[in-house]
């Protein structure tokens, strides 16, 4: 994805040799900007294929069109040269001009980006915050930065210093970039329409007070965040009131407490993300209509670390999602309508921590393989609907061959719920007695919550596509 | 003393010759085992079982941690109880031969080390081909190896143990009946019971206490082992943390280590200490 915006980066280059032939016009006309905003608009849609290719093409030819009848002003800045400070570049620019930044390093205090503007570094120029200001401010619409190298942008607990942050602002851009060292990454605060895509934040922070998040998104609407890694911050991605939004092809490692967390931020999409080594997973909570498709939760362990924690989540469609080797999969409370597809859950210590207080949930067509519990719960009380899953610990039959099997499953095993209540007891786990009490446990259900079952249980693993009768 | 007087005469024979110590002659004794043991058939029958058994666990599961997890079983609860009933039997089947060896002029601590030796490498061969060579086939990885360790030294132990039942009592069912009740205590009774006093004890901060309650079970330290390999996503929860962080360690593995090399030990020691003042 990222070598495909390369030809939105391209585009601007062509305007670029235009202005360096001195072919002086007033400004880069807000249809040019339009444009290549489309065109990297499109470059990220998931039917973005071959036929876009030709669009794009007729595109570049409109602007190349353009570029020549309505050329805007290019600055170039570079160490040494009459123009060697990005601020005094735009300072100069009028809206819509391009501001190019060649490699160097430049400690300005803060920089602001206050009128319409493409910053592009080249040769990856370094804008250090000296950890005392905030690198890049950016508090206009229709911003793009990209190659840059962004750094120290110090800690303070009063702001919410970040290595770029956008104020209050529309159709900013931020894409390929490196940043390196700061409290927050990319802060989007009460933005609309905005993509951060592609960039590297790597924090060194070690505890959860002194770190912000990779990207932190406030008060938003239609922001897209995808191919960006985040490593060391506290949280990978937070959404706090982001509605309308995706997150895609992300993978936040190792970062303090989450790799994604979320609140409040209806009708969102995760798809293609990675989770994996954070200090506690996963965390969403008090949110309806969330989608998370074919994302991976992995080695998220600890006692309080869950793969996803699901608090208050409504109406949420969960599909094709990979846990493995999480302490515990997924952990439910307060979750309601919510649907669980195709899930694929192995070697998790815990599959699934279902809390009485979930309900009508669908759990359909998920494998559960080698984990040590399947579910667990807390109370007798099962509103929730196990149907059509496999479950490697399964041990009946088939007679009518259906494909189902011809008795029911409990994934609530005696010693899930013993080891509830008395954690200590898990070093019994695989002990012959144990297991001698989980077998009488099976026969005669007296602790377990017997309408806690599959009545349907796959004989073989479920592969997508497949449909039965 | 008073069952015999013809085998009273060859340890007062022994009394007046020189009893000389040597590590060879405890092998050679080994050795003479081991082709006894051969020609019995029965390890070999066992070496079988345990091809055929975790052949097919791996084939039929086609993930190999389940391979694996099924294989712990066989060897939490099959091979302690082969290990200390075949190891009784034959070595009450034995006695003749020892007999005859105590009438020449050997230690009697010799004699026993090398029958004990002969035991244990049959039975640790038998083990390392059936499951040891399957293991690292199918699972090449690290919890293999801990897996065929953890099995090589409950054979130990549990041989160990046997030699104690038998030096204990003359009597060969009665040998086996400890012998039995031993397996039966170490891989039942004893979780069972520790289980039941946690329950009982449970308003009491009991963690610490259970950790020091496994190194009092061959079986539970090698089950523990396993589990760090197989459930450690597990162990990482609540509690279970602090079982990972005591036995995950390096001195918690030391200490488990070393608790297991001490049943190997010291069931032996005191069987030889029994043997060596043993009115045969």
């Amino acid at each position: 994805m990222i070598c495909e915006s390369d030809d939105a980066v391209c585009i601007v280059g062509v305007t670029r040799s235009h202005a360096d032939n001195n072919l002086t016009a007033s400004n880069f006309s807000q249809t040019t900007f339009f444009l290549v905003s489309l065109i990297f608009f499109n470059q990220f849609r998931p039917d973005g294929g071959p036929q876009y290719m030709k669009k794009s093409i007729l595109y570049i030819s409109i602007l190349l069109f353009c570029a020549g009848v309505l050329p805007a002003r290019t600055w170039t800045v570079a160490p040494g040269s009459s123009l060697s400070r990005v601020g005094d570049a735009i300072a100069k620019a009028k809206p819509y001009d391009t501001v190019l930044v060649h490699a160097g390093t430049y400690r300005e205090g803060g920089i602001t980006v206050d009128k319409p503007l493409t910053l592009r570094g080249i040769g990856r120029p370094l804008l250090d915050g000296e950890n005392r200001y905030q690198p890049l401010s950016i508090r206009s619409s229709y911003v793009s930065v990209s190659g840059f190298r962004v750094s120290n942008c110090g800690a303070t607990s009063l702001d919410d210093i970040a290595g770029i942050k956008v104020y209050h602002a529309r159709y900013v851009y931020v894409f390929n970039n490196i940043l390196e060292n700061n409290y927050f990454g990319v802060y989007l605060s009460a933005s609309k329409h905005c993509w951060v895509t592609g960039n590297r934040m790597i924090s060194n922070a070690t505890v959860e007070q002194n770190a912000g998040n990779g990207v932190h998104a406030w008060k938003c609407d239609r922001v897209h965040i995808a191919d960006n890694q985040v490593s060391g911050h506290r949280d990978g991605i937070y959404f706090e009131f982001v509605t309308n939004s995706t997150v895609r092809r992300n993978s936040c490692i190792n970062n303090i407490r989450y790799g994604l967390h979320f609140m409040f931020s209806h009708n969102d999409e995760y798809e293609n993300n990675t989770f994996a080594h954070n200090g506690a997973g996963v965390a969403v909570m008090y949110t309806r209509n969330v989608r998370m498709v074919h994302n991976n939760f992995a080695d998220n362990r600890g006692s309080a670390s869950y793969a996803l924690l699901l608090k208050d989540i409504q109406g949420s469609y969960l599909a094709d999602n990979k846990f493995t080797e999480n302490t515990i999969g997924i952990f439910m409370e307060g979750c309601t309508r919510s649907t669980f597809e195709r899930n694929d859950f192995r070697k998790n210590g815990w599959a699934l921590k279902l809390q009485a207080s979930c309900e009508n949930n669908v759990f359909r067509h998920n494998n559960f393989f080698a984990n040590t519990f399947d579910v667990s719960t807390n109370n007798k009380l099962v509103l929730n609907t196990f149907e059509r899953n496999y479950w490697d610990k399964y041990e009946g039959y088939d007679l009518n061959r259906d494909q189902f099997g011809d008795v029911p499953y409990h994934p609530v095993s005696l010693f899930a719920i013993v080891s509830d209540q008395m954690p200590y007891a898990m070093m019994f786990w695989r002990s012959f007695t144990v297991f001698l009490l989980d077998r009488a446990e099976k026969v005669i259900p007296s602790l377990s919550p017997d309408k806690l079952r599959d009545d349907s249980p796959l004989m073989k693993p479920y592969v997508t596509g497949t449909t039965y009768q | 003393m008073k069952i015999s007087t013809t085998i009273e005469l060859p340890q007062s024979a022994t009394l007046g010759m020189q009893t000389t110590h040597s590590p060879m002659q405890m092998l050679n004794i080994a050795k003479y085992v081991v082709y006894d043991i051969l020609r019995n058939k029965f390890v070999l029958a066992y070496m079988l079982f345990l091809v055929a058994v975790s052949m097919s666990f791996f084939n039929l599961e086609s993930d190999p941690t389940k391979g694996m997890m099924s294989l712990l079983n066989i060897i939490l609860i099959v091979l302690p109880l082969v290990s200390i009933v075949f190891a009784t039997i034959h070595l009450y089947n034995s006695y003749e031969f020892m007999e005859l060896m105590l009438a020449q002029p050997l230690r009697r601590a010799d004699i026993f080390l090398g029958q004990y030796l002969g035991m244990a490498a049959s039975l640790c061969i038998a083990f390392g081909v059936g499951v040891g060579v399957p293991v690292l086939l199918y699972d090449g990885s690290v919890r293999g190896l801990v897996l065929v360790v953890c099995g090589l030294l409950l054979t130990l132990a549990f041989v160990s143990m046997a030699f104690l039942a038998t030096v204990l009592s003359r009597d060969k069912a009665r040998g086996i009946g400890v012998a039995l009740l031993l397996w039966f205590f170490c891989t039942i009774l004893y979780d069972g019971i520790v289980l039941m006093s946690m329950f009982a004890f449970s308003d009491y901060p009991l963690e610490k206490a259970v950790i020091g309650l496994a190194f009092l079970n061959p079986v539970d330290l090698a089950r523990i082992a396993m589990l760090l390999q197989l459930d450690a996503a597990a162990l990482m929860g609540y509690t279970g943390a602090l079982f990972q962080h005591f036995f995950g360690s390096t001195v918690g593995a030391g200490l488990s280590f070393l608790a297991m090399l001490l049943w190997i030990v010291l069931p032996l020691w005191l069987a030889v200490r029994v043997f060596r003042k043993k009115d045969i």
